[in-house]
């Protein structure tokens, strides 16, 4: 069975056809990638899969279930994690913050947490992401003061903390030194090997995404062109030209 | 954890306060209790504003609405003791009904929903005359006893005040370091990224704003009794401008930026008494001043000032090389 | 129903008058992002304005003028300058604490400099009444009307048939593609303010005969001008007219058949209804979450 599954995604805006039904799935395990040129509707189809806009049709099922319409909030209740393409930390808090943050709202109540210990019994998990991560010598500094490499590791360890079944990453190399993309990718594939969940991932490094990923969904203007392994994909006359056309 | 001068500047701050009626007149004494009054109903703010990030515009509002409680109820004939608590339930209660209907569309409307609530109970304060007696107020609310011992003179009520203050104030720092402390954060730096996280925005917003609408609700509750008599006048919109601008100018987001904000907007000025009216003023343009170049608030200072040294520093240090570049 | 379309028609007149400082308000909001708390206190400026204006002899038309140039100068051009223009990215809460303490600051000063009674303030329209079709009709509510209506209707056709309003409108809209295609938009952003400061010149000499002239006349004012602008629509300038024409005449009715105590009250309720069944407002249009 897939974990998520895309069924005929249709969003407008005005004339504008952002996503024009797209469908695919995603299986246990499995390392998907998004690619596409600007504007091919990667990041509308993204939000949409997570409920943070509305499309005008199509269907969203995790693990078989239709979560189309739900919230931010019920999708991550759900174990469904995500990265961000611009920066979104919480900036004031500390880097360990952010991480605990990140997980502490998936232990114990609402009401418990009133008066759980401050780390609320995960402390220990931030820290080993924090190793993972090597960001020891910057775990009690506001995340807001980081460099923005710094940032976005933080971004993706927050979204994998809670251990989500799912994760969606939205251009997990954009802005980031290309010389920690290579490290960037080995980090993924360690957390896809220890975790164990899923990965969607938008990106436009196409090398970035042809090491990491299974399976490659390729996108032009709102509508899948292609879909194959990387090599299938690397060798697609159709992709090619898409990407070397304009 | 708290440093060795936290806790010794602590320790000695509430040395000062507890010797202090030996040295105070009554006057004295009386506004000193009226700032602890105000530092609580400021702590409350500062939760809603400084920790959660909301706008709230109703604070004088619900501080009324904890005085008129205790007064109505303790002319009834009940006891301070079972008035206090009822008085902030019922503005916790008022708070989460507010709160409500704003925070399901937009977080910019809370200020306008609360400022117009805040309207609206002055004018119920003011035209219920059966209950509150109007703008003629409430008289000779009593001092609370305990045991047979009241808190009538100055000083025993200033100590009164005072422990409440300090359990509050305790209260407040342990739900700040709790997860909850972190969740309020979260939702204000990011409210986006927090709903991803699994944060329910609404119900940590919500919270937020009726934790600091209570703790608005205990400041009135001592109010009542240190004033004795009450009018709808202080509970109006000005008042409720008026704590924001405490939290604000103090450090909003910052524990002890409501205690220095609340002794700036009322201790001062009876210092600068030859100001009078200009006075307000003066706070009111130094709040502008201090959003241009010091939005942090007063407490902020010394980082402002590191920060602005060390971009100096950068920029020093990177014209040399820049000018060989060119 | 004499009584009633009095009613309607006095009610008509102040919504006109409470419209233009929403309208002030939603363009503000519209073209630099500020939400200005101190809206009430910049129509209690000119009011004062006026009032010394008067007292120095000066004709009520004279002092307006003059109160005019002062607006557009002070809180048009000084405000933007000295406060909103410093305060560019330092996000919204700030830009609302800083007008907050703007207003507190304005009202002192007033109270302290001037006075903290309320001042009698002379109608330009007289105080005379007349009868129509046994209704009877002042002559300020009439002026009121036809005043703020054509100040309404005239900002409406500037911003949409004259170049400059459309550019005006299209700062509103989108800032970058604005620049891009060459507007000033600087300067548009500029008159912006200047419209609002002749806005609220305008509804202070229209409504400051009934509020009578205080240095907290603008609570009242600022508050109503808010709700009119959120319950017709915050980001429709036409909105603010609906908004306000509907706070003034329901508020006018309820004042007087259900209990005058709570007149003021009036516009919070309609608020409170409006955002939770049609958040946008009536005329608003929907604005998407930005991720």
């Amino acid at each position: 069975m897939s974990i998520l599954t895309v069924h005929d995604i249709k969003k407008s805006y005005g004339a504008i056809k952002a996503v024009d039904g797209v469908s695919f799935d995603v299986k246990p395990g499995e390392i998907l990638g998004v690619i596409g040129p600007n504007g091919s509707g990667k990041t509308t189809l993204f939000n949409s899969i997570l409920g943070q806009i509305k499309p005008d049709s199509g269907r969203v099922e995790f693990e078989g279930v239709d979560i189309s319409g739900n919230s931010p909030l019920e999708m991550s209740r759900l174990g469904i994690g995500r990265t961000f393409q611009n920066l979104q930390v919480f900036g004031k808090l500390s880097l360990r913050d952010n991480l605990i943050a990140a997980a502490q709202e998936f232990h114990g109540s609402f009401w418990g947490r009133m008066f759980a210990p401050p780390d609320n019994g995960i402390g220990h998990r931030a820290d080993e992401m924090i190793d993972l991560f090597r960001l020891k010598h910057v775990a009690n500094l506001p995340a807001g003061s980081l460099s923005y490499g710094q940032q976005k590791l933080v971004d993706i360890a927050m979204a994998f903390m809670p251990a989500p079944r799912l994760v969606l990453l939205d251009e997990p190399c954009a802005g980031v030194n290309p010389s920690l993309v290579d490290g960037l990718r080995d980090l993924l594939l360690e957390l896809n090997r220890q975790q164990g969940g899923s990965f969607v991932v938008i990106e436009h490094n196409m090398d970035f995404v042809m090491k990491l990923c299974h399976r490659i969904v390729c996108m032009v203007e709102g509508k899948v062109l292609a879909v194959g392994k990387p090599e299938e994909i690397q060798n697609n006359r159709a992709v090619l030209e898409a990407y070397l056309g304009n | 954890m708290m440093s060795k001068q936290h806790l010794a500047f602590l320790a000695l701050a509430l040395a000062a306060l507890l010797a202090a009626p030996a040295f105070l007149k009554t006057y004295g004494l009386y506004l000193l209790t009226l700032w602890l009054v105000y530092v609580i109903a400021a702590l409350g703010l500062n939760l809603t504003v400084g920790y959660a990030g909301l706008k709230s515009l109703c604070h004088a509002g619900f501080m009324g609405v904890g005085a008129y409680t205790v007064a109505i109820m303790m002319k009834a004939g009940f006891s301070f003791w079972l008035a206090s608590p009822l008085a902030i339930l019922l503005c916790f209660v008022l708070g989460l009904l507010i709160g409500f209907p704003a925070l399901r569309v937009q977080l910019h409307y809370l200020g306008f929903a609360t400022l117009g609530f805040n309207l609206l109970l002055v004018l119920f304060f003011r035209n219920e005359e059966w209950l509150t007696g109007g703008t003629f107020g409430i008289q000779n609310i009593k001092r609370p006893e305990l045991f047979g011992f009241a808190f009538d003179g100055n000083a025993p009520f200033f100590y009164f005040v005072l422990l409440i203050t300090v359990v509050a104030g305790v209260a407040l720092a342990l739900l700040l370091r709790s997860p909850w402390g972190r969740a309020f954060a979260a939702l204000r730096d990011n409210p986006i990224r927090a709903e991803s996280t699994g944060v329910n925005i609404t119900a940590y917003t919500l919270m937020s704003f009726a934790i600091g609408a209570a703790y608005a609700g205990i400041a009135g509750a001592l109010f009542a009794p240190l004033v004795n008599f009450i009018e709808p006048a202080p509970f109006g919109i000005a008042n409720s401008l008026l704590f924001l601008m405490m939290v604000v100018v103090g450090g909003s987001g910052r524990f002890y930026g409501p205690v220095l904000g609340a002794a700036i907007a009322l201790l001062l000025p009876e210092y600068l008494r030859f100001l009078k009216d200009w006075y307000l003023a003066v706070f009111g343009f130094a709040a502008v001043a201090m959003m241009i170049w010091l939005p942090g608030g007063l407490l902020s200072m010394r980082e402002t000032w590191l920060l602005a040294k060390s971009k100096r520093d950068a920029k020093r240090q990177a014209t040399p090389s820049g000018a060989e570049a060119a | 129903m004499t009584d009633f379309l009095q009613l309607l028609l006095s009610g008509v007149a102040t919504g006109a008058i409470y419209a233009m400082a929403a309208l002030g308000f939603t363009l503000l909001w519209q073209a630099a992002g500020t939400i200005n708390f101190a809206q009430g206190e910049f129509v209690m400026l000119p009011a004062f304005a006026m009032l010394i204006g008067l007292s120095f002899g000066l004709p009520l038309w004279a002092a307006f003028l003059v109160a005019v140039v002062l607006s557009v100068a002070v809180l048009g051009a000084v405000f933007k300058r000295w406060i909103v223009d410093p305060m560019r990215g330092s996000g919204v809460v700030a830009v609302v604490v800083a007008t907050l303490g703007l207003s507190i600051g304005l009202k002192s000063v007033v109270k302290a400099g001037y006075s903290a009674e309320p001042h009698p303030f002379p109608s330009v329209f007289g105080e005379e009444v007349f009868k129509l079709a046994g209704v009877t009709v002042s002559y300020a509510d009439v002026g009121a009307l036809l005043f703020a209506g054509l100040m309404v209707l005239g900002l409406q056709t500037f911003l949409n048939k004259t170049v400059t309003g459309r550019a005006m409108q299209a700062v509103a809209q989108n800032t970058f593609s604005a620049e891009a295609l060459g507007i000033n938009v600087k300067r548009m952003i500029f008159y912006t303010f200047a419209i609002n400061a002749i806005l609220v010149a305008v509804t202070a000499l229209l409504i400051t005969p009934t509020y009578l002239a205080k240095f907290d006349m603008g609570d009242n004012i600022g508050l109503k001008a808010f709700f009119a602008a959120i319950i017709g629509g915050f980001n429709n300038s036409r909105g603010a007219l609906l908004g306000g024409v509907i706070v003034g005449v329901l508020e006018n009715l309820a004042g007087a058949y259900l209990t005058p105590a709570y007149k003021d009250g009036v516009a919070l309720l309609l608020f409170l209804v409006v955002i939770l069944l049609k958040p946008d407002g009536l005329l608003g249009t929907p604005q998407e979450r930005k991720v």
